[in-house]
């Protein structure tokens, strides 16, 4: 049997194709490397109940994956390190059913308009390669709607003076404030900065047959065990109730069959490890700025560009102790953010200036605290004094923080290829990154991480400390390997085949039916989450293969 | 040797039990603040961790969705069963490759057990009398040991007890949180103005 679409990875790529291809009547298999935790293997059309509020699980097993001692990847800063300087755990995004989305705590901002054409906008940077989407802001609006409506995403219109246009509402209102970011957000407007409640496809109100959040507190890293997240839930459910989609949990994808400019389908290492091929009229990668490329390169695909241009956040992270518990164990992790950092001000310019750069861009800004006890113990040191700093708990119960997602450049050296040495447990060599942060970045986080420490300060803290990930200074060390996963680049979006891998509509160039449906396709970084955008450029992808339009209604 | 508060260990030996515990106690000791790891059940904890392929199945993954401390199921305690992978990952995590080539694909794992039974020896047979200052210098002259028994006090202390720690969720209330809240989580109210 050929379906009409193999799709790799069932995150929330892989399953917003899924969603609009099956609903245009074509015929989908989507193939998981991980379990299924998402999903009632009963019935693929409702939610399973494998997730729940327990930090070992989650933070300290591996319950969504990858476990690195069967799926590690290798990390290195430059050549200059040999073949690699760490082996493990390097930006993993879940593998598991529902990919990033069952981990993510739900923040799904859009870009701004301006971030489609940094290059047009602002100029060149001397070390990296910025160049504009061939995507505007206005062509990926209505997908942006489509998307926002599918996993239901709550909002506060015109709360953010500097979003760009909507086309409609949020589709419900934003949920209950977190009470630490109710004084965060008060003592960012004292200093003149601009918060507003983060979009989050985390239901406020019954929404699409899942309930309204209940605020249990485990959000970030961890699946919700009552499905009011809607990412990418709702879609997988949308795409096995056509009865057209097939799913294929504990399957990996070991190549990508590719004969003259077509692709036949794949070959896959079932969970039973016997290998098969799956026939297919289309192929559409969607396993994530890391996977997508490993699959490219173990295809035997070596266009210059795939695994060129990797970015992840520059996270800059801030922390304060407060006088009084901040209750960040209550509510969706993460209700309120501020962009201020990524438009800049004079002083942001001065400070490019005096970094010798043409301009400096921040990222959002996140208004967080910190809840889980496992974690914060590990911080502190063992003996006497554990239990009196269990109990005042300076750095959980009266701890806030901003984490700013600064926007990364794209630099030809940061990049992913094929480990020389090191396999997975299927024996197949795993992604080795090189990366390392260029002046940009250093500089953004040198300028923005003060003053957000004095807002901190403003909101009555103790004390204030300024970090970042991947840590500054020793670049072997394991602090080199950066925290964030939102992954980006490595199969670079773009009109010229010599520049980039895959065309303006997701195609891989010269190639007429293989697709890429994540955010590796992303051209730059923003300071914002990659989800939506890379969910909203999935569907404009899957319509415009399936010759369909993106529809917003309202799912009830 | 005192077992306080617990059941006979079911990997390690009543020695090294013994030694565990007292290693557990000077990492986390007793406090006006609440109790110490071993009242909490944190050598039954490592136990359990080390031991996990002794039952079925494994207790690597407690259940979901709820635990029934706030309402709903006692699901917890329905430990998930592992797949092939799964089974592959923690056996070379717990017992290490042991020689085996399916365990050895890129060269050989040292397992937590080996890693324990050679920590816990080198602290001393006369470990769990000797006074705390004592012990904290043994423990503090194998740092790789200590930097692995201490993540496992800590996820014995303060995990679900489910797991075998945090007995009671004992250690949770020493320090004001609540632990897994779902099915009830928290009212509007109790998010923005607790």
């Amino acid at each position: 049997m050929t379906v009409d679409a193999v799709i790799v990875g069932s995150g929330p790529g892989g399953s917003t194709v899924a969603d609009v291809l099956t609903a245009a009547g074509w015929t989908v298999t989507i193939v998981e490397k991980g379990r299924n935790h998402l999903l009632d293997p009963d019935d693929l059309t409702r939610p399973a109940h494998d997730f729940s509020n327990d930090e070992i699980k989650f933070h300290n097993r591996y319950f969504l994956g990858p476990d690195p001692l069967i799926e590690p990847r290798t990390f290195r800063t430059d050549e200059g390190d040999g073949d690699h300087s760490f082996v493990g755990e390097v930006n993993s995004v879940p593998s598991t059913v529902g990919g990033g989305g069952t981990h993510a705590d739900g923040k799904v901002p859009r870009f701004m308009p301006d971030d489609f054409r940094l290059h047009s906008l602002l100029g060149p940077q001397p070390e990296a390669d910025v160049a504009d989407w061939p995507v505007t802001y206005d062509e990926l609006e209505p997908y942006y709607a489509e998307v926002e409506t599918a996993v239901g995403v709550a909002g506060t219109d015109g709360a953010n003076p500097f979003a760009g246009p909507r086309s409609g509402p949020f589709p419900m209102q934003s949920g209950a404030a977190m009470y630490g970011a109710t004084l965060s957000t008060a003592a960012a407007e004292r200093l003149g900065y601009h918060p507003y409640p983060a979009p989050t496809a985390v239901n406020s109100v019954p929404y699409d047959g899942r309930p309204a959040c209940n605020n249990c507190g485990f959000c970030a890293y961890f699946g919700c065990p009552i499905h009011a997240k809607g990412d990418p839930v709702a879609m997988l459910r949308r795409a096995m109730a056509t009865g057209r989609a097939e799913l294929l949990p504990e399957t990996f994808v070991s190549r990508v069959h590719i004969d003259g400019r077509r692709s036949s389908g794949v070959d896959v290492v079932g969970p039973d490890g016997a290998e098969r091929f799956i026939a297919a009229r289309h192929v559409v990668l969607a396993a994530g700025a890391m996977e997508t490329p490993r699959l490219l390169l173990l295809s035997g695909l070596d266009h210059p560009v795939i695994g060129r241009y990797l970015m992840t956040h520059f996270q800059t992270i801030v922390a304060g102790s407060l006088p009084f518990r901040t209750h960040a164990e209550r509510g969706r992790a993460v209700t309120h953010v501020h962009d201020d950092m990524i438009v800049g001000d004079a002083a942001s310019r001065a400070a490019a200036a005096e970094a010798g750069l043409p301009w400096i861009r921040g990222g959002m800004v996140e208004h967080s605290g910190a809840a889980l006890p496992i974690l914060e113990a590990k911080i502190y040191p063992w003996g006497s004094a554990h239990p009196d700093l269990m109990a005042d708990s300076p750095i959980r119960a009266r701890l806030w923080a901003f984490i700013m997602q600064g926007e990364d450049l794209p630099y030809a050296h940061n990049r992913l290829d094929l480990d020389p040495s090191i396999r997975d447990a299927r024996g197949f060599p795993v992604a080795r990154i090189t990366y390392r942060p260029g002046r940009h970045e250093l500089a953004a986080c040198h300028h923005f991480g003060p003053r957000l420490a004095d807002i901190l300060t403003e909101m009555g803290a103790e004390w204030t400390a300024v970090t970042s990930s991947p840590g500054i200074g020793n670049a072997s060390s394991p602090e080199a390997v950066p925290e964030s996963r939102h992954n980006m680049g490595t199969v670079r979006m773009g009109a010229d085949p010599a520049t980039s891998a895959v065309d303006p509509t997701g195609r891989l160039h010269g190639l007429d039916n293989v697709f890429v449906a994540d955010s590796s396709v992303f051209v730059t970084a923003s300071g914002y989450g990659p989800t939506l955008t890379l969910a909203a450029l999935a569907s404009r992808a899957a319509h415009l293969m399936a010759g369909t339009k993106p529809v917003s209604a309202h799912p009830g | 040797m005192t077992r306080r508060g617990g059941s006979a260990p079911t990997w390690l030996s009543d020695d090294e039990f013994a030694t565990l515990s007292a290693a557990c106690d000077c990492m986390i000791p007793a406090s006006e603040k609440g109790p110490g790891a071993v009242a909490a059940g944190v050598p039954h904890y490592i136990d359990g961790l080390l031991g996990a392929f002794t039952v079925e199945p494994p207790r690597i993954w407690a259940g979901g969705p709820t635990s029934g401390r706030m309402g709903g199921e006692a699901a917890f305690v329905r430990f998930h069963k592992l797949t092939a992978l799964d089974e592959l990952a923690w056996r070379m995590r717990i017992e290490g490759s042991l020689g085996l080539p399916e365990r050895e694909f890129n060269g050989p794992v040292t397992g937590w057990q080996e890693r324990y039974r050679r920590g816990l020896t080198a602290l001393g047979e006369d470990f769990a009398g000797a006074g705390l200052d004592e012990q904290a210098v043994r423990l503090r002259s194998d740092q790789e040991f200590a930097t692995l028994l201490y993540q496992h006090v800590c996820e014995g202390m303060y995990g679900a007890p489910e797991y075998g720690g945090n007995r009671d969720g004992v250690a949770w209330r020493a320090i004001g949180f609540a632990g897994d809240t779902q099915p009830r989580g928290w009212t509007d109210a109790e998010v923005t103005n607790p």
